[in-house]
């Protein structure tokens, strides 16, 4: 493996509520991208995947404060916090040139009235305001070219493109300042097949042409994520709870609560056809006063009594790592799955 | 409307339903000479992608959209320009979920004031209301004590889109037409709504219309698949033909572009 292009250390995001009780949706939470790789992020709706992705492309805005978290890109050594003095100011070069957000839906943010052209022209500016109108579209139409995708999008409004033509063009544009890392949030989950494969494949294409040199995709779509990714960083309540190869997750969970979302997908196979599953019973707890010990423990079928008391801290195996007390006790186990046959 | 039905006959049923949008420069026709039936505890999924037809055939199914051409008949009888008590009650006895769980809901409301409101033409005693709130809570596995009192951002999406169930059940209804109702629920809310929606074809012998582009759901709950493309039902038959044996083309590319969990794994060269 090359090395490693991004590393992010205990990062803290919390959202001020009005109440005065804080909610951390990112607790402490250390992942790394490798140099040329997609790490994929899943998890439960709520469980802090939008947060921590606002928090490393530096866009937090109130009411979340990055509270803590230093992320080393690229031989900068950059401080999340945005409590400090100034930190709007030291972030903003950063910004869309080094971490680039695709922000979750927004393909329907953008304006139906508004050409592509003029999305690329503003976004080019936002970063550089000399840029001229010809060198935006040139360099977008030359991306465009090198993707193999009809140059002619540039000059259609928003509305006249399908959604998987949309969603393509936007990520096309959120990458041509050749961000060292793309943050792609939820850029499938509202495409059809056959558009989030377009999509997928678009985005393999951009990494292997080096646009950028590596993506954090986030979806809690598993199958989509077995497709694109290299490595898988699972999520609950506002922690990771496991990280490895995709491969290895996805065959070898460790960690009960990977196990049990893995069991829910349903892939059109005889399996599924005849299996019942049992989802995950209760629902994420309130990050403003989250379980004590392992988040996970008033869900958990492998709980202990030690799951409520103390938290599991991480164990790594080889490149894979996990926080679960029956990992602890059961080294290199795979969780056993528990599906009920009908 | 409750006299029994023999089993061959339809519940519902659409024959020759066509849709067409007028857009400038002609007509567009959205749903293209469809057929279908649906049969009294089953369920039916229909299948495809966005613009395939399918939410527009589900509205005129629900008589929310008049049909251009074609008939809708519901327990024999035609269905199609039925108005006012005749309309009302056929939309009590065929209801439907959509898929966006918060849209449907007032911000303002609790859940327990939401499921009463949804009953206000009924009059109904309270007691008698409460206990149907309680047991239509209980059908979709909510604790009636405590989400009564829950406002809908309170409220995971999950449990959002199973009040939805609940509240359409509390009509007692026949058919139960469930428009991408679990799309955007993660894997395992989704499981859980699609169980709840199976319990209640087995223990209620509801009819369930499925309407999805996600054919993983329909090869879990569906006994039979009718696939859409562009307006035009090009494949239909029980879900392990249609799924496991598929004969028409588009059908046979829906199945491979879906990513599945093992078999797509990227390919590494280190
Ligand atoms: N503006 C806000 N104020 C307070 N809490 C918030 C706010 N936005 C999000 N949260 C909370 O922070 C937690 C994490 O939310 P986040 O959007 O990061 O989750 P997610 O994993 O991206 O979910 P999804 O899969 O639904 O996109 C949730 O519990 C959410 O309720
Ligand atoms: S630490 Fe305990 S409760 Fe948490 S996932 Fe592991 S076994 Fe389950
Ligand atoms: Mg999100």
């Amino acid at each position: 493996m090359s090395g490693i292009l991004m590393r992010a250390s205990n990062v803290t995001a919390v959202y001020a509520a009005d109440t005065g009780q804080d909610v951390p949706a990112v607790d402490n939470v250390t992942l790394e991208v490798p140099e040329g790789q997609i790490l994929g992020l899943a998890g439960e709706s709520g469980c802090g995947k939008t947060t921590l992705g606002n928090a490393l492309a530096m866009i937090a805005n109130p009411p979340l404060y990055v509270i803590a978290g230093k992320m080393a890109i690229d031989d900068h050594e950059i401080d999340l916090s945005t409590l400090a003095a100034g930190a709007d100011q030291a972030h903003r070069p950063y910004r869309g040139a080094t971490v680039s957000l695709l922000p979750q839906g927004a393909m329907n943010a953008i304006s139906p009235t508004l050409r592509i052209r003029d999305l690329v022209v503003d976004v080019m500016r936002a970063h550089d305001k000399q840029t001229t109108k010809e060198d935006a579209l040139d360099r977008a139409s030359d991306r465009l070219k090198m993707l193999e995708m009809p140059t002619r999008v540039l000059d259609q409004y928003a509305h006249q493109l399908s959604g998987g033509m949309k969603q393509r063009m936007v990520t096309v544009v959120s990458t041509l300042l050749n961000p060292a890392l793309l943050i792609a949030d939820e850029p499938t989950s509202a495409l059809d097949v056959s558009s989030q494969k377009a999509l997928i494949e678009m985005l393999l294409a951009m990494v292997e042409r080096k646009i950028m040199r590596g993506v954090i995709f986030i979806t809690h779509d598993l199958p989509v994520l077995s497709m694109v990714t290299d490595r898988l960083a699972i999520m609950y309540a506002g922690k990771i709870v496991e990280a490895g190869p995709t491969e290895e997750l996805v065959n070898h969970a460790r960690h009960p609560y990977t196990s049990a979302l893995l069991s829910s997908v349903l892939d059109p196979t005889e399996e599924t056809r005849t299996k019942h599953v049992l989802g995950i019973p209760g629902s994420p707890p309130n990050l403003g006063n989250p379980p004590t010990g392992c988040r996970f423990h008033p869900r958990c079928s492998f709980a202990m009594p030690e799951c409520s008391l103390k938290e599991p801290q991480f164990l790594h195996e080889r490149d894979h790592s996990v926080a679960c007390w029956w990992a602890n006790d059961h080294a290199f186990e795979t969780v056993p799955t528990e599906v009920n046959q009908a | 409307m409750s006299e029994p039905m023999d089993s061959g006959t339809p519940v519902l049923a659409a024959s020759h339903v066509t849709k067409q949008f007028r857009v400038a420069g002609g007509h567009l026709t959205a749903v293209d000479d469809v057929s279908v039936e649906f049969h009294a505890g089953k369920v039916l999924a229909v299948v495809g992608e966005s613009g395939s037809g399918k939410s527009t055939l589900a509205r005129m199914l629900l008589r929310l959209m008049p049909v251009t051409s074609g008939t809708i008949t519901y327990q024999g009888k035609d269905v199609t320009h039925i108005k006012g008590g005749e309309l009302r009650s056929y939309w009590r006895d065929v209801q439907a979920v959509f898929q966006d769980p918060f849209a449907s809901f007032n911000q303002f409301f609790t859940v327990g004031h939401t499921l009463r409101r949804g009953m206000g033409a009924e009059k109904l005693s309270e007691a008698t209301l409460d206990a149907l709130i309680e047991t239509c809570l209980g059908y979709v596995g909510l604790k009636p004590g405590d989400a009564v009192h829950k406002y809908p951002h309170q409220l995971s999406g999950g449990q959002r889109q199973r009040v939805m169930i609940a509240r359409a059940l509390m009509m007692n209804p026949k058919v139960l037409l469930a428009d991408e109702a679990t799309s955007m629920l993660d894997a395992s809310l989704r499981v859980s709504a699609l169980n709840v929606l199976q319990d209640l074809r087995e223990n209620l012998g509801l009819t369930v219309l499925f309407i999805t582009h996600d054919i993983g759901q329909a090869c879990y709950l569906a006994d039979e698949v009718v696939v859409m493309e562009h307006g035009l039902v090009v494949e239909r038959g029980v879900t392990d033909e249609v799924i496991f044996n598929p004969k028409h083309a588009y059908t046979k590319r829906l199945l491979s572009d879906v990513p599945d969990l093992k078999g797509s794994l990227k390919v590494r060269e280190d």
